[in-house]
C-alpha cells in the first residue's frame, strides 16, 4: 500500500470548499430522496451539477487577504452556522440555522442618516460598490464564555462612514437590526427583547481599523443566521456587540441605547469590551472554550486575553478609563 | 384501567424502567464518540445531564399522588431507583461542571459558586440531594426509623424547587423551558397539600 505524507499531496488535489459544500448539499438532498424511496440513480448527475453551480455563484471572486487576520485554525463552518446567537429567528442556539430561510435578503437596503453630509437610503450593491473586499480571520468571543475563529469577508466599517461624510456632531454610531416579525420568527416570542435590536459604538470605535462589516463567512455570501446581509464584528467586544442584518447606521452627538444594555443594565456594559478581569453575574470571564475540533479537542477552557487578544491595536481608545466601571 | 399489579410492576416495569433511565447517559456517550454532540459538546453534555436530573427528581415526586389517586401501590416499589437515577444525573451534571468547566481549579470553582446566584442554588440542591442518596437504601431506613426517614426524605421538596430556580435564573430571557418544570412541580407539590390529597388518598 502507498501511503503518501501530507507534503507530497498537490494543492489541486485537496477538495476545495466549494465542492466539498456541493457534495455535502447532494448527499443531504440523496438521502432525503432515497428515505422516500425515491432515488433514481440517472439523475443524480444532474443534481450535482445543479448544487455545484449554486454553490459557485454564492462564492466571491476576488479576496484580499488582511494583515489583520490570526493564523490560528479557522471554526469549521458547520459550527460557525449551526451554534448562533440570533434571538431574531429563535433563542435556541440551532434555531437561527433552521429559520434562516425566513429571512429575505434581497433587495436590501441600508438607511444612513443623522450627523452625516449625505444620508439616505442605499441599495445594498450600491453601498459595496467602492469596496474592496478582504478575508478577515477574527476570533470571536461571546459573553456567555465559548469563541471561534471566524473567516469574514468584508471591508472597515471607518471606510463606509467616511463616505457619507460625518459632520463634527458624530459622536457616536447607532446601528439597526431589520424589525419584521413575519421574517424573524423570534421578534413575535412571547420571551423576547425590544425590537429592534440595537447596538451602538463610540465614533473612534467605529472607526478602527479592525471594526469590519462583514457580508461573506468561508469566501461566500454570509448566510443568513450569521446576520445576512450585512453585519458588523467588533473583534475586541463580546459578540452581541455585533449587531446583524443591518438596516439603519446613524451617527448621532449622544451615546445610543443598546438592547442588552436597556434588558440587563448590570450585566450587559455599552462597552463590553472582552475583559478577563470583570466576571458577570453569569459567567465568569476569566476562560473561554473554543469551538472546534474533534469532541475532545474542546474539553478544556483557554485563558481569555484583554482585548479579546487586540489589546495592542486597541488598548489606547481606553486610556485613563475604569473598565471596571466601564464594563 | 387498572393499574398494574404490584408483582407486576416489581417484575417486569422496574427493570424496563431502569434501562430506560440509563439511556441518556448511554446516548450521550455514544453521541461524544461519533462527534454527534453540536457545536459545543461540554455544554450539551452538561444542559443534558442537568435537565435529566431535574426530569428524574419530578418522576419521583409522581409516584405518590399515583399510588394514591390511581391506587397503583406497587410503584412504590420504583421511588428509590428513580431518586437515585435523579442523583445520578446531577452527579455527572456536577462531574461535568468541576472537570470540564473548571478543571478542578478549586478557586474558580467557589468563585464560580459565590458570585453566580444561580451556581449557589444549584449546588445547593445537591448537597441537599447527599443525604437522601446515603441514606436511601434499607439497611439506613431501619437504623433512622421509619418516621425520621420520612421527615429527612421531605428534603425532597427543596431539592426540587431549588432545581427549578437553578434552571430559571441560569436563562438569559427566553424562560419557557424552566417555567414548563415550575408548573409541573407546582402541581406535585398541590397535590400533596393535605386538602387535595384526602380527596384522592
Amino acid at each position: 500500500m502507498l501511503i503518501r505524507s501530507s507534503s507530497k499531496i498537490k494543492s489541486s488535489e485537496i477538495t476545495s470548499h466549494s465542492v466539498y459544500q456541493a457534495r455535502r448539499d447532494f448527499m443531504r438532498d440523496m438521502g432525503g430522496l432515497a428515505l422516500a424511496g425515491l432515488a433514481p440513480a440517472a439523475c443524480s448527475s444532474t443534481e450535482a451539477e445543479g448544487q455545484s453551480k449554486k454553490t459557485q455563484e454564492k462564492r466571491f471572486a476576488h479576496l484580499e487577504r488582511s494583515p489583520f487576520s490570526t493564523d490560528e485554525t479557522p471554526t469549521p463552518h458547520s459550527k460557525i452556522t449551526h451554534y448562533n446567537n440570533f434571538y431574531e429567528l429563535g433563542t435556541g442556539k440551532s434555531d437561527p440555522a433552521k429559520y434562516a430561510h425566513r429571512l429575505r435578503t434581497q433587495p436590501w437596503s441600508v438607511t444612513i442618516d443623522g450627523a452625516v453630509e449625505k444620508p439616505g437610503t442605499y441599495q445594498l450593491e450600491d453601498i459595496l460598490k467602492p469596496h474592496t473586499l478582504e478575508e478577515r480571520i477574527y476570533r470571536l468571543r461571546c459573553v456567555e464564555t465559548w469563541s471561534m475563529v471566524v473567516p469574514w469577508v468584508g471591508f472597515s466599517l471607518g471606510d463606509l462612514l467616511k463616505r457619507f461624510q460625518p459632520t463634527s456632531k458624530a459622536k457616536f454610531v447607532a446601528f439597526e437590526t431589520l424589525h419584521d416579525p413575519e421574517q424573524m420568527p423570534g421578534q413575535r416570542s412571547l420571551f423576547s427583547l425590544q425590537w429592534p435590536y440595537a447596538e451602538g459604538l463610540r465614533m473612534d470605535e467605529a472607526l478602527h481599523p479592525l471594526t469590519l462589516l462583514a457580508v461573506g463567512l468561508y469566501g461566500e455570501v454570509l448566510p443568513s443566521q450569521n446576520g445576512a446581509p450585512i453585519r458588523l464584528v467588533v473583534p475586541w467586544k463580546y459578540g452581541f456587540k455585533s449587531i446583524k442584518s443591518l438596516v439603519r447606521i446613524t451617527l448621532l452627538e449622544e451615546q445610543p441605547p443598546t438592547t442588552w444594555h436597556l434588558m440587563a443594565p448590570d450585566e450587559y456594559g455599552f462597552y463590553a469590551n472582552v475583559n478577563p478581569d470583570v466576571s458577570h453575574p453569569r459567567w465568569s470571564q476569566a476562560k473561554e472554550r473554543r469551538l472546534g475540533g474533534s469532541f475532545f479537542e474542546n474539553l478544556i477552557k483557554q485563558e481569555t486575553l484583554p482585548f479579546n487578544g487586540y489589546a495592542e491595536q486597541v488598548a489606547h481608545l481606553y486610556q485613563g478609563m475604569d473598565l471596571h466601571q466601564h464594563f | 384501567m387498572k393499574a398494574p399489579s404490584p408483582d407486576i410492576t416489581l417484575r417486569y416495569i422496574k427493570p424496563f424502567v431502569f434501562v430506560l433511565c440509563l439511556l441518556p447517559a448511554v446516548f450521550l456517550c455514544g453521541q461524544a464518540l461519533m462527534d454527534q454532540l453540536g457545536a459545543n459538546p461540554v455544554e450539551t453534555i452538561l444542559h443534558s445531564t442537568g435537565e435529566w436530573a431535574l426530569r428524574l427528581l419530578l418522576l419521583t415526586l409522581c409516584v405518590t399522588p399515583l399510588r394514591r389517586g390511581w391506587r397503583w401501590h406497587g410503584l412504590i416499589r420504583l421511588r428509590r431507583m428513580l431518586g437515585l437515577y435523579a442523583f445520578f444525573y446531577a452527579v455527572l451534571h456536577l462531574c461535568v461542571w468541576v472537570v470540564f468547566e473548571h478543571f478542578f481549579d478549586v478557586h474558580a470553582l467557589l468563585n464560580d459558586i459565590l458570585k453566580h446566584p444561580y451556581i449557589m442554588v444549584g449546588m445547593a440542591a445537591f448537597l441537599l440531594m447527599l443525604p437522601l442518596a446515603i441514606t436511601s437504601n434499607q439497611y439506613m431506613l431501619k437504623r433512622l426509623g421509619g418516621a425520621q426517614w420520612q421527615q429527612l426524605h421531605r428534603l425532597v421538596y427543596l431539592v426540587a424547587i431549588a432545581a427549578v430556580i437553578h434552571f430559571w435564573w441560569k436563562m438569559k430571557l427566553d424562560i419557557s423551558e424552566p417555567l414548563i418544570y415550575a408548573v409541573i412541580l407546582g402541581i406535585l407539590l398541590m397535590l400533596r397539600h393535605p386538602a387535595i390529597a384526602k380527596r384522592y388518598g
